[in-house]
């Protein structure tokens, strides 16, 4: 690995500004690992670095960053990681991706991921699965695999992704890896290829915390593209705080009891390197209570009947009229419409559009999408709730370590649990961060911290505080990366 | 468990072709993962109003206002843009097989 | 052959579309246009591209609250938009955003027809056959074009008050005038910027029950919708009494045979599956968007003719028919507000000469572009009052000022068309006596008390004076 290629980004930033490092041969650097990644994390790489550079003055100075598939970039593949999308360049680019381009950021490339962003192990991507770093016969997680797998890897200094039940802290905790999914409403989702519209939220993957906010605060942002974006009501500022004196950490008994008999069990190496987390919070200040989110446990129903039911319109535009792939149908256009999309999603899509379709047809609406809509109501005033007697809930991240490659791939159902713990927070729209807690087996378990709506600010301190307690070490494998083999 | 003819009903309105093996498939996989979100509908959720969104609205307190824009032009596509995917173009318009007589 | 309709009573409900007239569209800023090259006016929003959100035009709510204020709705304070999925070519994201069970504007009444509901929606884009394409050959090809796609559209839908044809006609009329008066729309059929549906049942007479209703598309003009009605109430009414039973279907009404086609019956009903449109929030009508809407809605036509027949004594249909066209009812009240020579001209004899003008310009010509002043109008307008000029003369004054404007008092002057009075130089008195001695006969029967032999005399008087005198003054004289 580079010297240059060590530097977190926040360092890079710093020395760029002082001189002492170019941008452009920071890219460069990354950009070779990028083109050599053996983690197929990339769908894209850039070619070189732009003709023009950003001024070293700018808040991102230059340095890289990689950005997930479905983001649209005008003229550059835009493909969710979905056939149907195949090469497809789109004519604009998002409104996060503008804006940290504006800050300086330098687009390094396009990073794999599950498709359409369904999936928790980025085994659904048309364009092959993602590998895990720590160990390349494993999953990196997903959907946001390859932003993760390039990060934790060492190909790219910091990327972003979208979060929609999980999609980022999930495969941040699968990696080893910090991942936050921030308050809903807070960063534009304007290009941005749609998953589940109500859930979907952009947020970043870092090396460590200071890194997430200084990627994070150049996200955020009310953007008029997008009606149900509201940015934040402060600005972001980087994470100091050293001790967690004085604040309460809620345990949500209901969420992690022994549920074991179902699969949404907590691996027991997980559970230990949550308690030891625990500890060292209360060793920085921390008080540990134990809180109650009663409906927490029906939230995975709940998603996924509300994000299916908007992905099935949301994906409905995949039609073969305007772009994309056309499969035959130059004998009916019934035909045409069915055999594209056939043909062009993979399984797990169409599973969740057919289970979208149903939960909305007529005669089911109430029974399934409608109920759900009342229990994400709950699950919102658990939330609520809780935070009047704590200021942050705490759990793992995953209830389980990175897992084999195709251990989950014929079990729709224990896939899905592997979010059990990550889709509470995205139904009622609040922000969680996933950090490195320690290792399981030499796997990366990840240590999930939330907070109320736009708390982001308070959470990274927090975490922030507790991570420098914890000392988890990425840089082995982020030098191992593209250099051999597990 | 979901029945084939559901499973078929459901793939033609979702205009997805599905092969016999797939639609077998579809019809275990939906019901395992149906009969684990069956239970939420054994919670009491007699006047509970629903949540489609955690946006906040207009008019809620978390608002930051207007959510509308100003009726002035922006630009857009040229029709270069516009076609430069499509799968069949047909002078400047997107050519599709036709739906028959009348929707 | 007796009348198949006798017996039964149509029962019929109005779901009428109205593009709206905003400079942006719907959901996105590109603009309205109509026949400009396709896809020019079309945006990642508006051709349904990956990762595209829509926005609120808030002038298309503007114009939503003023229609619903004009109709005397209610106005939602928060409404709710849908997503209505439908997979079709001129559908790019495969659904409509529209709204459902909270809509903008709920209750009304226009003319006596209840309305149902008022909703904010968008319109779909125009597909075209182009039959056998000459790149794939064997295979029927249509086109998309995306520039109508997305244009604000509000759907007005009546209660089912409406009993005939006709009927069905005056209520859309009236409604279309109000949508002109608000300045809202262009409301054109031909343009498809107004367009009406029609639900369709028959009862038996006398009974409150609703029949099976049949649901008629494609009507895009009036003589079109009255002839589809009248067309499906006789389908109808002759079914029924055959022994037959009406089935819920959608019909397409060909102009060209006069025949109703159907589209899809009730097994293959769409499952629009509506959800609330996660990319946009409740819309919410803030008391300023009341207040602003309801200060811009002018008095409208139904009102206006109100006033015009209740303060201004003017017959109902002349009422009308000045005040469901703006521009005729603008021209009519300048006049009467005109000052000197027009000045008081009677409101009744002013409204009669506004036809007389119409007829002159052509009804398609605004008659404050004419070169007749509302005041010249006016002026006209009193000297007939006071019969300094004939009812006959007045009109070839009207023929000049049509084609040479200014004042009537002195085309009159120059052409010598002033009333002849009998005090007045003799001419009229000299014109009578002339007459009596033309028609010894006549004038016998007159003296005898037989009025109706007046006639000829009088054509015989007013030929000589050439339409100068005022006939009620040869009658006297006579
Ligand atoms: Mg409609
Ligand atoms: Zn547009």
């Amino acid at each position: 690995m580079s010297e240059l290629t060590e530097l977190s980004a926040a360092e890079a930033v710093a020395e760029i500004r002082a001189g002492e490092v170019s941008a452009r041969e920071l890219f460069e650097a990354y950009r070779e690992r990028a083109t050599d990644d053996e983690l197929n994390a990339y769908t894209w790489v850039a070619d070189g670095p732009p003709t023009e550079m950003p001024a070293a003055s700018t808040p991102l100075a230059g340095v890289p960053v990689a950005v997930k598939d479905l983001f649209c970039t005008e003229g550059i593949p835009s493909q969710a990681g979905s056939r149907i999308l195949e090469g497809y360049r789109p004519p604009y680019t998002a409104t996060v991706v503008a804006g940290l381009q504006d800050a300086g950021a330098t687009l390094l490339g396009k990073t794999n991921q599950d498709e359409f962003a369904m999936g928790s192990s980025n085994e659904n991507s048309a364009f092959g699965p993602v590998r895990n770093p720590w160990d390349r016969e494993r999953v990196p997680g997903g959907s946001s695999g390859g932003s993760a797998a390039a990060v934790a890897g060492g190909s790219a200094p910091w990327a972003i992704g979208t979060d929609t039940g999980g999609s980022i802290r999930q495969p941040a905790s699968l990696c080893g890896i910090v991942g936050l999914k921030p308050t809903y409403g807070a960063c534009s989702r304007y290009g941005m290829i749609a998953f589940a519209s109500s859930l979907d939220q952009a947020g970043p993957f870092a090396r460590d915390v200071t890194d997430a906010a200084l990627l994070f605060a150049q996200m955020t942002g009310r953007d008029w593209r997008d009606s149900t974006s509201t940015g934040l009501p402060e600005p972001i500022e980087l994470p100091t705080a050293e001790d967690l004196r004085g604040i309460r950490l809620g345990v949500p008994a209901d969420l992690l009891g022994d549920a074991g008999e179902d699969g949404t069990g907590i691996e027991p190496g997980v559970r230990a390197s949550f308690e030891a987390a625990l500890q060292l919070a209360e060793g920085l200040g921390a008080t540990i209570e134990t809180c109650s989110l009663p409906h927490a446990p029906h939230a995975l129903s709940a998603y996924y009947l509300i994000a299916p039911a908007e992905a099935s319109a949301n994906l409905a535009r995949y039609d073969g009229v305007r772009y994309g792939l056309r499969v035959a149908g130059d004998r009916s256009l019934e035909e045409m419409y069915s055999r594209t999309r056939g043909e062009g999603f993979g399984a797990e899509v169409k599973r969740r559009i057919m289970l979208g379709t149903y939960a909305l047809a007529s005669g089911y609406y109430d029974a399934y999408y409608g109920t759900a809509l009342k229990v994400r109501t709950k699950i919102a005033e658990d939330f609520r709730a809780a935070f009047a007697e704590v200021d942050f809930i705490v759990t793992p991240t995953a209830p389980t370590t990175a897992f084999e490659l195709g251990a989950k791939t014929a079990d729709p159902l224990a896939m899905y649990l592997n979010d059990y713990l990550a889709v509470p927070m995205s139904l009622a729209g609040i922000p969680a961060i996933s950090i490195p807690s320690g290792l399981s087996n030499g796997l990366p378990v990840g240590f999930q911290l939330a907070g109320p709506a736009f708390s982001e600010g308070r959470i990274l301190n927090a975490a922030h505080a507790l991570e420098r307690a914890i000392g988890f070490d990425g840089s082995a494998v982020r030098a191992g990366s593209g250099v051999h083999g597990a | 468990m979901l029945e084939r003819a559901q499973v078929v009903h459901v793939a033609r309105l979702a205009r997805l072709e599905l092969d016999e093996s797939e639609l077998e498939r579809m019809a275990g996989e939906l019901s395992s993962v149906l009969g684990h979100i069956d239970r939420i509908r054994e919670l009491d959720l007699t006047g509970v109003e629903p949540t489609a969104s955690t946006a906040a609205a207009p008019d809620a307190e978390a608002s930051t206002g207007a959510v509308m824009r100003a009726d002035e032009p922006v630009p857009g596509l040229t029709q270069e843009q516009a076609l430069a995917e499509a799968p069949e173009p047909v002078d400047g318009s997107f050519g599709v097989p036709s739906p028959g007589p009348v929707e | 052959m007796p009348d198949p309709t006798s017996g039964f009573e149509p029962v019929i409900g109005l779901e009428i579309h109205v593009q709206l007239k905003t400079r942006t569209k719907m959901f996105c800023g590109c603009e309205l246009s109509f026949g400009d090259p396709p896809n020019t006016h079309v945006c990642p929003t508006c051709l349904g591209l990956p990762g595209a959100l829509p926005v609120v035009n808030a002038r298309a709510i503007d114009y939503a609250i003023r229609i619903g204020l004009a109709l005397g709705s209610k106005i939602a304070h928060r409404s709710i938009f849908h997503r209505k999925n439908y997979f079709y070519p001129d559908s790019p994201k495969a659904y409509q955003i529209s709204q459902y069970d909270v809509p903008l504007c709920s209750g009304g009444e226009l003319g006596g027809v209840r309305i149902h509901r008022v909703h904010v929606e968008e319109d779909a884009a125009k597909l075209s056959h182009i039959g056998e394409s000459g790149r794939i050959h064997g295979s029927d090809r249509s086109v998309v074009d995306f520039n109508r796609c997305g244009t604000p559209l509000v759907e007005i839908v009546t209660e089912p008050d409406i009993h005939s044809a006709s009927e069905a006609h005056d209520f859309l009329s009236l409604l279309r005038v109000t949508m002109r008066q608000l300045g809202v729309s262009d409301v054109n059929m031909d343009e498809g910027s107004l367009r009406a549906d029609a639900n369709v049942s028959i009862r038996p007479v006398g009974s409150d029950q609703l029949g099976t209703k049949t649901e008629l598309k494609n009507m895009n003009s009036f003589r079109f919708l009255e002839r589809g009605v009248d067309a499906e109430i006789a389908r109808q009414s002759e079914l029924v009494q055959s022994g037959g039973e009406v089935v819920q279907e959608t019909l397409h009404f060909d102009p060209g045979s006069g025949r109703l086609t159907s589209l899809r019956s009730k097994e293959e009903a769409h499952d629009y599956r509506y959800f609330p449109e996660p990319d946009l929030l409740p819309l919410v009508a803030t008391e300023d968007m009341l207040a602003s809407a309801l200060a811009a809605i002018p008095e409208l036509p139904a009102a206006r003719a109100e006033r015009f027949e209740l303060d201004l004594g003017l017959h109902p249909d002349r009422a009308r028919d000045l005040a469901f066209r703006k521009e005729l009812a603008d021209y009519y009240e300048a006049g009467l507000a005109a000052g000197d020579g027009g000045a008081g001209a009677d409101p009744i004899e002013l409204a009669n000469w506004i036809p007389h003008l119409v007829e002159r310009i052509g009804s398609d010509t605004d008659p404050a572009t004419s070169k007749v002043s509302p005041e010249a109008l006016a002026e006209l307008a009193v000297m007939v009052g006071a019969k300094a000029v004939s009812r006959d003369a007045a009109r070839e004054v009207l023929t000049l000022l049509v084609s040479e404007g200014g004042s009537p008092a002195a085309l009159v002057e120059r052409e010598g068309l002033g009333a002849l009075g009998a005090d007045e130089g003799g001419g009229l008195a000299a014109a009578v006596d002339a007459a009596i001695a033309g028609d010894p006969d006549a004038a016998a029967k007159v003296a005898a008390g037989n009025m109706k032999a007046i006639g000829p005399l009088v054509g015989a008087v007013m030929r000589e004076v050439k339409g100068r005198a005022d006939g009620g003054e040869v009658t006297r004289l006579i």
